[in-house]
């Protein structure tokens, strides 16, 4: 039965910003979904609150809205948009909460918007757990397999004690109910910790009620990826088995497709329970992901959970299997069937089968715990991981040792040499999960481990932990050689070797490994991801390297553009890159060439294998990138390969690629170097006369006290060659000065520090611009909310910038034309200046696509990205205003004065990390990037705008209520008239003594609160603190100063980020917010699409 | 390739050396798996990631030599509780990445020593893909596995493999089947008899019918009409089994009588073909057949779609878009593969007979198809009432 007929529009909420837990792989889906219902035919109706993705770009829906993803504003777009349809399970659980809130408040029957792609009630069954325990039991009713952890609920120490024989003894996992945030829950392994923790669960439940549980750690984990159609045709398409068992957010985990350890029996036993289960819940079209838990002494399964929607794991599952979830979900929302879906990889057979794989996918998470030095790195089952790489080999070893070294992190990679250190203590080091346990296990094998051992420690299934022996035994014959030979060499690739490991046990440099394994003609082959291990032949050139013996490379004719991705999302490198390599590839493929797409993130639009005409799912090391240029070499034409779009991490690639005669086309690495090193981008300024912060470089206390005498406090200082600022930070005397120095572990004599000047109260601009070597095209100029000294990408920011004038748009244009054209820029370059009094300082200038390219390209519906693209393969600005890709007159900095006004926004990822003693961690923003993602707000008005976009990040700016306020003393000055608005508005104001003493002093009157130090008063007068927990504050302004106001603060914002109360830690911010709370009290905030906004801008431009 | 000898600092063995030569000429070199010596077969390939155990020991692939897509095996190990017959059948093994070490809470040891101990001289270390790939555009062809330190030239080899026997014109069953008749209870309560011909009878086929209370008569492949009609049956089963099944002559002739007696029948795959034949339909060798467990197979009376376990090298050369007259009354196509329309089961609209070409006991595979087991109680219900 083909589509529906009786559907004309679908409404598809977005996942909003990223977030730890909900990333890139959402604009991954929920692109795949878009194209595919505008393709039959279907009115997109699109609300996505971020602008650094693909599916927020105009052309993917028909009507795209850049709004809050709240009820109230999805609200208003049904209101106006009228869609027959919503589907809510692409958008990851925003998507799927803002869904049921407005079904649950009516508002879809209120307009007669239909739910497609999921029922309400299979929702809350795959949501709740009690329902979805009931889902279980009566699966297990129906099958005879399947069922829920072990439980018994307690009201006392009796009961409790009883408890541990019912579930069959120790350990028990202890959860006192309705506790915050699992509060007073842990593992019991004996009854003298049971008696204490469940004595404390028992007192800090207000029920005096816990629940036990059976403890699952340590069994084998496995997902399966179901889909269903109408007729209820059920496919598993993939299955994933975690190499670390149970006790590690699957997020957290190395997982491995398909599964390796399980016999047929007991997988076709999982796949039994997951469909009982698909249909018991109701799912009746689309997607679903089960987990299950294995005990690997008798094979007991144990279901975990199910998410009744689009996941990361099924976005894992598609790029894994070549099988596209997200698209197939989409067909099967508006009516299709899984056998009326052709396979798009062998245009031949249908989608309804289940893919088999003759290759092996290894993902790997990537943390950023050095971000988050006081957080605790102890991985459980809550995500801490911002991003993963995925790598796909013929065999396990290959596609691990493939997956560590894309995570493009010292020390990701095993090391076979030094001392391996004591193996009892590796041991027990290992026994903790954590970012790197893997290497941990390699090192205790190297220091003599059994397999037993580590198995003990671990409880890694002992076929994983003997593929580790395996590698290890391989690399002591790399060592014991008397020469590399080809058989060793191959082997030693075969099991995924890289030439720098190599390199590093035979003592060689990786060049020489190189060499060395080219003269001996061992090179990888390319193998397809084909669905059906090569039983028909594929269509889909979607490649991934392999030392074995056959190449599936077909030779091609047109020239080819190799366009290099950014490798595994992190902070300070995530979606924004990939959305810049995926439009270089659609601007490329449109103007001819043949686009090849490198990179190794599952999660992105970049890889999935329709971006691109051929698509290679490989590590981003010089290794790997100097094979595929080879092969696409000798399969055809090359035009070049870019690498300014992808961030750093291609970026940092482009000289070796140059010395290695690849074709590096766009901006020069030499070019590239005058950018980012000091000195010569000293001299770049020097000759076009712009000023920097007075600046130098030490390696010692003494060189930087001598500096930062002479250009006085405060200075910046930071470590060269790091990235999103990692140990940057604001000094402002000589004490810390010191202490920084004492405590950094980057500095040497080969990495000296770097100390500026720290322009205080200085406002910061940044420009993205196009240059081709003539012309310069200003992409736009925005200025930041809050003031220099916290990271651009952490700060707010407003496009076109809000305070100022022609004057200082036509110096920065001046400034950004002499560097580009200085440097050498052929394409994008982003410049970060400091406006301070009146001097206009550069910081600096990156000769590549900077994160805010989509902002900018949104904000002023212009391309810039692909527009960068074109320049790096010689198409001119001018050729480009013709052609129409850049608008025929002006640029991004000559926007109408009607232009609308976007507000970027960055989200924090502090509610997702705890220290070791469970406290939240500080939410100061600094000169360290720290942010995951972002949203945008836009809006006629600057306040609205602003609004907009705290309502997108953090939830709605309070209109009314309390607000608490307490800054540090350089703040109180620009305090006064935000606060003073705020009383107008009708906020009551609560401050801590010192800032309530300025503001009646200025005739605003503030209640006096008790500092958190201060403890309660003796009326009982509550803490800030103590007020926050109990919801009496609505907004909070808390901006610290230096090291000691951050300790005082950190009470309250800790507790403002565990309540979700707005908290403004910047006094420009609170301006900012004031202007918002203003539009959001005088009349309604309405909502307009992208498309609305870019037909008026065009108007008006011309 | 590794074909080099390991330096000593290893715990790592390496064995002998092996080559693969296919009738066409092209060679694989790799290294012995299994046991070391010589063995022909027609090559194919298996795409299943997991279930190893059931497909080595499946009759249905006696005298094929078996290529492993999934580059992984023997990671489980081996049980006794997971085999389709006593022994395994395949006449070679081809796999990329052999386990080291067993993991399984019911494995007993390791598939290397159980190829070892059943004498199945397989290869480990090629380019399974690349021989897939060649398989798939070429066809199945002849095989041989040569494997030990003093192996023959090229040319010789070549030569061997080019004198051994073909599949097309093969008939198999006859070896592969019980000698003896024997009896598989009902579990439960007995409801039904059936006699199940055993061509190759894969032991969880059995196992499917006593799940449903039939007491199951397992009979050699020689058995006569009369032999079948001794155990008063409810009805009557034609099970899978090896070889081109133009040869099964004798088995034809027996289920005609079954059919001209209208007792309810069920045949999977070499039953399907046999059903084929006796309605009057051709068979034929398909280009490289079907083998693996994720074949999706329409059940045409539903329109429902079902992921099915399938072995099969010859298909039923039937007409898809009408219903056929045939001496027992209509016949129709009742399964089709969405994958290449091949004829996947066959149905008489006025007799209780069926048979499919795939495998509802799913040992290994998904159990999408465990209906079938139902349809055939009904039908026995069906004569009864």
């Amino acid at each position: 039965m083909p589509k529906r007929s009786d559907i004309q529009s679908v409404l598809v909420i977005g996942s909003g910003p990223i977030v730890i837990g909900q990333a890139a792989e959402f604009d991954y889906s929920g692109t795949q979904a878009c194209r595919v219902l505008k393709a039959e035919g279907l009115r997109v109706i699109l609300v996505n609150s971020n602008p650094a993705t693909i599916m927020t770009d105009p052309e993917i829906a028909d009507a795209t809205y850049v709004e809050p993803i709240t009820p109230e504003f999805v609200e208003k777009i049904i209101a106006k948009e009228r869609p027959d349809t919503l589907l809510p399970t692409l958008g990851g659980q925003t998507a799927l909460n803002t869904a049921i809130s407005m079904h649950e408040q009516g508002v879809l029957e209120k307009y007669g918007v239909e739910l497609i792609g999921a029922n309400v009630e299979a929702i809350n069954k795959g949501e709740d757990r009690d329902l979805f325990k009931g889902v279980v039991e009566a699966v297990r009713e129906k099958i005879g397999h399947g069922e829920s952890a072990r439980s018994v609920i307690c009201h006392s120490m009796d009961d409790v004690i009883a408890g541990v024989d019912t579930l069959g003894g120790y350990p028990v996992v202890v959860r006192p109910s309705f506790t915050m945030g699992g509060a007073g829950s842990g593992f019991a392994h004996d009854e003298e910790e049971l008696r204490r923790i469940a004595g404390q669960g028992l007192t800090l439940s207000p029920t005096t009620e816990v629940l036990l549980e059976e403890s699952i750690l340590g069994w084998k984990e496995y997902e399966l990826e179901l889909m269903r159609d109408k007729h209820d045709n059920v496919v598993v398409v993939c299955s994933i088995e975690n190499f670390d068992p149970m006790g590690v957010h699957t997020g957290d985990s190395i997982t491995v497709a398909p599964s390796m350890t399980l016999t047929d029996r007991e997988y076709q036993r999982l796949r039994d329970i997951g469909i009982a289960i698909i249909r018991e819940v109701g799912v009746d079209t689309g997607g679903c992901n089960i987990q299950f838990a294995v005990n690997p002494d008798d094979g007991r399964i144990i279901v975990i959970e199910m998410n009744p929607r689009v996941s990361r794991s099924s976005a894992l599952a598609s790029k894994a299997t070549g099988f596209p979830i997200a698209k197939i979900a989409a067909k099967l929302a508006v009516g299709y069937t899984l056998d009326e879906i052709p396979n798009d990889i062998t245009e031949k057979t249908p989608a309804s089968f289940e893919p088999t794989l003759d290759y092996v996918v290894v993902k790997a998470p990537r943390f950023a715990f050095e971000k988050f030095p006081s957080a605790d790195s102890t991985l459980t089952t809550t995500m801490k991981s911002v991003g993963e790489a995925m790598a796909i080999g013929r065999n396990f070893t290959e596609a691990l040792q493939k997956a560590l070294r894309s995570l493009e992190r010292k020390g990701s990679q095993f090391t076979f040499v030094g001392e391996p250190g004591d193996k009892a203590e590796l041991l027990r080091e290992a026994v903790r999960p954590t970012d790197g346990r893997i290497n941990s296990v390699m090192q205790a094998i190297r220091a003599g481990a059994t397999p037993e051992e580590v198995f003990e420690s671990t409880k890694i299934d002992p076929w994983f932990v003997d593929q580790l022996f395996l590698i290890k035994e391989i690399a002591d014959e790399l060592a014991a050689a008397d020469k590399l030979d080809p058989s060793l060499l191959a082997l030693a690739k075969r099991h995924g070797f890289s030439d720098v490991q190599i390199g590093e046990i035979r003592g060689l440099r990786e060049d020489v490994v190189r060499e060395v394994r080219h003269a001996l003609g061992v090179r990888p082959v390319y193998k397809t991801v084909d669905t059906c291990a090569a039983e028909f032949a594929a269509k889909t050139p979607y490649f991934y390297s392999s030392y074995d013996e056959e190449s599936e490379v077909a030779p091609r004719t047109k020239p080819a553009v190799i366009i290099l991705g950014s490798g595994p999302n992190r902070i300070g490198q995530g979606i924004e890159f990939d959305y810049s390599c995926v439009h270089a590839s659609f601007a490329l493929s449109d103007a001819g060439y043949e686009t090849v797409m490198v990179n190794c993130n599952p999660e992105t639009v970049s890889t999935d294998y329709d971006t691109s005409d051929r698509l290679y799912f490989e590590p981003l090391t010089l290794e790997d990138v100097l094979e595929i240029v080879h092969a696409e070499s000798l399969a055809g034409p090359l035009a070049g390969v870019i690498v300014q779009l992808g961030g750093q991490t291609p970026l940092g690639l482009a000289q070796a690629l140059k010395d290695n005669g690849v074709p590096v086309v766009g901006t020069s690495p030499e070019a590239i170097h005058a950018a980012e090193d000091r000195g010569a981008f000293g001299q770049v300024l020097a000759e076009a006369g712009l000023p920097a912060p007075k600046h130098g470089t030490a390696t010692t206390f003494a060189g930087a006290k001598a500096i930062a005498d002479e250009i006085g406090y405060p200075v910046l200082v930071r470590p060269s060659y790091v990235l999103g600022g990692r140990g940057m930070e604001i000094v402002y005397d000589e004490t810390r000065l010191a202490s920084y120095i004492a405590e950094s572990t980057e500095i040497s004599p080969s990495r000296p520090v770097l100390v500026d000047r720290f322009l205080d109260d200085a406002i910061e601009i940044d420009v993205d611009a196009l240059y081709d070597g003539q012309e310069l095209y200003l992409g736009g100029v925005m200025e930041h909310i809050e003031e220099a000294g916290i990271h651009s990408g952490d700060s707010a920011c407003a496009l076109p910038p809000i305070t100022l004038g022609g004057f200082d748009i036509k110096r920065l244009r001046a400034s950004t034309e002499a560097i580009a054209k200085g440097v050498g820029v052929r394409g994008l370059i982003n410049i970060q200046f400091a406006m301070a009094g009146d001097i206009l300082y550069v910081l600096e200038a990156n000769p590549r696509a900077s994160r805010t390219v989509p902002f900018t390209s949104k904000a002023t519906a212009v391309p810039l990205a692909k527009a960068a693209a074109r320049i790096s393969l010689g198409a001119t600005v001018a050729e480009l205003r013709a052609e129409g890709l850049l608008p025929a007159n002006g640029d991004g900095g000559t926007l109408p004065l009607d232009a609308p006004i976007s507000v970027k926004e960055a989200v924090m990822p502090w509610s997702r990390f705890r220290d070791i003693h469970g406290r939240g961690v500080d939410t100061v923003l600094g000169p360290e990037m720290r942010s995951t993602g972002e949203v945008m707000g836009i809006d006629s008005m600057f306040g609205t705008a602003y609004a907009k976009s705290q309502a997108g990040a953090y939830g709605p700016l309070p209109t009314k209520g309390r607000a608490f306020i307490s800054v540090a003393n350089r703040d109180k000055r620009s305090m006064i008239f935000p606060a003073r608005e705020l009383v107008a508005h009708g906020f009551e104001l609560l401050a801590t003594s010192g800032t309530a003493e300025v503001l009646r002093r200025n005739g605003i009157n503030a209640a006096v609160v008790r500092k958190q130090s201060e403890g309660e008063g003796p009326n009982g007068e509550k803490t800030i603190v103590q007020l926050i927990h109990e919801g009496e504050v609505d907004l909070i302004v808390n901006t610290p100063y230096g090291t000691g106001g951050r300790l005082d603060g950190y009470d309250i914002r800790t507790a403002a980020v565990a309540r979700s109360v707005p908290c403004l830690t910047t006094v420009q911010a609170l301006a900012a917010a004031v202007q918002g709370i203003d539009a959001l009290n005088h009349g309604d905030v309405g909502v307009r699409s992208l498309q609305e906004h870019a037909e008026h801008l065009t108007a008006a431009r011309d | 390739m590794t074909t080099s000898q390991q330096g000593n600092a290893s715990q790592r063995k390496e064995a002998p050396p092996a080559v693969l030569v296919l009738e066409d000429g092209r060679t694989f070199r790799g290294r012995a798996y299994g046991a070391v010596g010589v063995t022909f077969g027609e090559a194919v390939f298996s795409t299943g990631m997991t279930g190893y155990q059931e497909t080595l020991t499946d009759p249905s692939y006696h005298r094929q030599v078996v290529v492993m897509t999934a580059p992984h095996v023997g990671n489980t190990g081996v049980n006794d509780d997971d085999p389709e017959s006593g022994r395994i059948w395949v006449a070679g093994y081809v796999v990329r990445d052999p386990a080291r070490v067993p993991s399984n809470w019911r494995s007993r040891r390791s598939l290397d020593d159980e190829l070892v101990a059943q004498g199945v001289v397989g290869i480990s270390g090629i380019d399974t893909r690349a021989l897939t790939r060649h398989l798939r555009e070429r066809g199945a062809m002849r095989v041989g596995i040569f494997s030990g330190n003093a192996l023959p030239d090229d040319g010789t080899m070549l030569a061997e493999v080019r004198q051994a026997p073909e599949m097309k014109g093969a008939s198999l069953y006859e070896e592969v089947a019980t000698k003896e008749a024997y009896v598989v209870p009902a579990i439960g309560e007995k409801k039904f008899t059936v006699a199940a011909v055993d061509l190759g009878i894969k032991g969880m086929t059995p196992h499917r019918m006593a799940e449903r209370g039939i007491e199951v008569h397992v009979l050699p492949a020689t058995a006569t009409a009369e032999d079948v009609f001794a155990v008063a049956p409810d009805g009557v089963f034609f099970s899978n089994g090896p070889g081109d099944p133009a040869t099964a002559d004798g088995p034809v002739a027996v289920m005609r009588e079954v059919l001209a007696r209208s007792t309810p029948l069920f045949g999977i795959c070499f039953g399907n073909q046999i059903l084929g034949r006796a309605l009057g339909f051709g068979t034929y060798k398909l280009k490289y057949g079907h083998r693996g467990i994720n074949q999706p197979v329409q059940d045409r009376t539903t329109g429902k779609v079902e992921v099915t376990a399938h072995n099969h090298g010859f298909a039923v050369d039937a007409p898809l878009d009408r219903v056929s007259d045939t001496p027992y009354g209509r016949a129709e196509v009742s399964h089709v593969c969405l994958n290449d329309q091949v004829v996947e089961g066959l149905q008489l609209l006025d007799r209780p007979a069926f048979s499919v070409q795939y495998h509802p006991e799913a040992a290994a595979g998904p159990h999408d198809a465990a209906y079938l087991f139902d349809r055939f109680v009904s039908l026995m219900e069906g004569q009864r009432a």
